[in-house]
């Protein structure tokens, strides 16, 4: 009797971020869909027309797209190497029983809340700037020549800049994953003369199995959009040589006003991005029948 | 696990754990330090730079000549209203979800995830002429629905493992004792739901502070947050070291600090409840 009354009041309370998050999905990707197949420049706002798959093609025969296509999978997997094996060593370091570990925690999680813009410039002009950098003054002390990171190791650099910002979260998941683990199976597995090396292949590393899926999988996903440590550093530049998808449609549709380009782009980049987020869905859904 | 080695082993690592984490946490502490030196000591080389004056000199230039507080409302106004409303709207259905969960609730929360998959850039272009049409650009409110709208599916999946987490038993329990809906709400659910919903709330208050693309391409000036204030130093003139430092401590200072307290949220909201 009461549950067709409480039904109709749990859909009440679930409509407004079920019709809010409708909304905000459908309207905006329609309309870029819509561009995408439009001829529309907002220079020239008054020559539109429909014009099939020309933007994807013009989008996609632009010289810029495969290296944009080459420096975002360089950038993601660069990112994901540093953070993965070294969120891996960090996790399994700040494991072990050490003094003040309250204090290394807190310092070593916080460059994950230091806002994109802050990190960027800080790192491009306190430490990689050839003239008064950091680094620079290191490398005149020892007697070498300032390497200016930004201009000759563009993509390197930026990949340093965001591991730094996620290594902390790697590091994180990690360790909450190896606090969970079974502390009397790794005893009896030592008892029964499995070495360090045994007990980390055979218990340590399949237990943190889901924890590195998820932190490949969010890591990614995030790692895909990265936008503002690109655009306050190197604007994409020298050249195309950091210009991810990202960025690109960026510069297509907002710097060139190529509006049906750069929806063409926006298209692709959601299409990529939703090849990833059907892994990560899966990994997350098998985690809510638990 | 009594070992010889123990103790030993406990000050090596100490020695490991703290040098990595001073190399991790180097950069922060840096602009520290270089925030309270003059812009002329700023850069010189470190040796020279830390045996330097220290100065709040800086802060109060910094103070003076931009709008800092300006930008920083902005930033408040922009982190704590968006998840206020993203909470106002979530509560409601993360609660129907954990407590009356219907056939189709997991391919609704699953679905709801998929909104957070989308990149941002495949839905710029449209935002972008939807603000400008509106007259939305660089408007607060503006900004706050799409941060609100961006967040929201982080927040109703945090509430919903939190609230899951709420056994029902204590319901059934109660409702034996007699107790109404109301009072059912009020005395026994509601105390154990805040934990979650304060969980929620600070680590969405973190990731809408430092939320640097919408408010980046959406503002220009009048609702601007830090980080845009923070961008507008990529272009600097003359000497800027140390305002950049007093600037970028300034703007991060209360989000590492409000971070630090969350660290357990962290991994359990940034994941959706798949590492705990």
């Amino acid at each position: 009797m009461a549950t067709a009354h409480s039904r109709a009041l749990s859909r009440l309370m679930i409509s407004p971020a079920v019709i809010l998050l409708l909304l905000w999905m459908i309207v905006p990707l329609a309309m870029t869909l819509w561009f995408s197949t439009q001829r529309y420049n907002l220079l020239n706002p008054a020559n539109t027309g429909f014009v099939g798959f020309d933007n994807y093609y013009y989008f996609v025969t632009n010289a810029a797209f495969w290296t944009s296509i080459w420096n975002t999978i360089a950038l993601v997997g660069g990112v994901l190497i540093i953070t993965v094996f070294g969120g891996i060593a960090l996790a399994l370091l700040l494991d072990q029983p050490f003094f003040g570990q309250g204090l290394v925690r807190i310092m070593v999680i916080a460059p994950f809340f230091v806002m994109p813009t802050v990190s960027a410039l800080v790192w491009q002009n306190m430490f990689m700037d050839p003239v008064n950098g950091f680094f620079a003054h290191v490398a005149r002390a020892i007697g070498l020549t300032p390497f200016d990171f930004l201009a000759h190791a563009p993509l390197a650099s930026i990949i340093l800049i965001v591991a730094w910002q996620w290594l902390p979260f790697a590091t994180l998941i990690l360790l909450t994953a190896l606090q969970s683990l079974d502390r009397e199976q790794q005893e009896a597995a030592e008892m029964d003369g499995a070495n360090r090396l045994q007990r980390f292949v055979y218990l340590t590393l399949p237990h943190l199995t889901r924890a590195i899926t998820v932190v490949i999988l969010i890591q990614t996903i995030f790692l895909l959009s990265v936008y503002a440590e690109i655009l306050v550093t190197t604007n994409g530049g020298p050249g195309t040589a950091t210009t991810t998808l990202t960025y690109l449609v960026y510069v297509q549709s907002l710097l060139n006003y190529d509006v049906g380009a750069g929806s063409a782009g926006g298209i692709i980049a959601v299409i990529l991005a939703n090849i990833v987020a059907i892994f990560l869905m899966r990994m997350i859904g098998k985690n809510l029948d638990a | 696990m009594a070992r010889k080695s123990s103790a030993t082993a406990k000050i090596v690592t100490t020695g490991f754990a703290w040098a990595m984490a001073l190399l991790i946490f180097f950069p922060i502490l840096w602009i520290v330090i270089l925030s309270f030196k003059s812009e002329g000591d700023a850069i010189a080389t470190p040796l020279t730079m830390l045996s330097a004056p220290w100065t709040t000199a800086t802060y109060t230039e910094v103070l003076n000549r931009s709008d800092y507080f300006g930008f920083f409302w902005n930033s408040v106004i922009l982190a704590v209203g968006s998840t206020l409303m993203a909470l106002l709207i979530a509560i409601p259905a993360a609660w129907a979800m954990a407590f009356q969960p219907g056939p189709r609730t997991k391919d609704l929360l699953m679905w709801m995830l998929s909104t957070k998959m989308m990149p941002a850039v495949g839905v710029m272009v449209p935002m972008y002429l939807l603000f400008r049409d509106l007259g939305l650009l660089d408007t607060r409110i503006g900004l706050l629905i799409v941060l609100t709208l961006v967040n929201l599916p982080i927040v109703v999946w945090m509430l919903y493992t939190y609230f899951k987490e709420i056994p029902t038993e204590i319901l059934e329990a109660s409702r034996m004792d007699g107790a109404s809906l109301r009072s059912e709400i009020l005395y026994v659910l509601t105390p154990m739901a805040v934990p979650g919903i304060a969980s929620t709330l600070l680590l969405n208050i973190i990731l809408a502070w430092n939320e640097a693309f919408w408010t980046l391409r959406l503002t220009t000036v009048d609702a601007a947050p830090l980080t845009a204030f923070i961008a507008s130093y990529s272009s600097p003139e003359g000497l800027f070291y140390a305002k950049l430092s007093a600037a970028s401590t300034m703007a991060i200072a209360p989000i590492v600090i409000l971070g630090w307290f969350s660290q357990k949220q962290l991994v359990r909201g940034l994941t959706f409840g798949a590492v705990k």
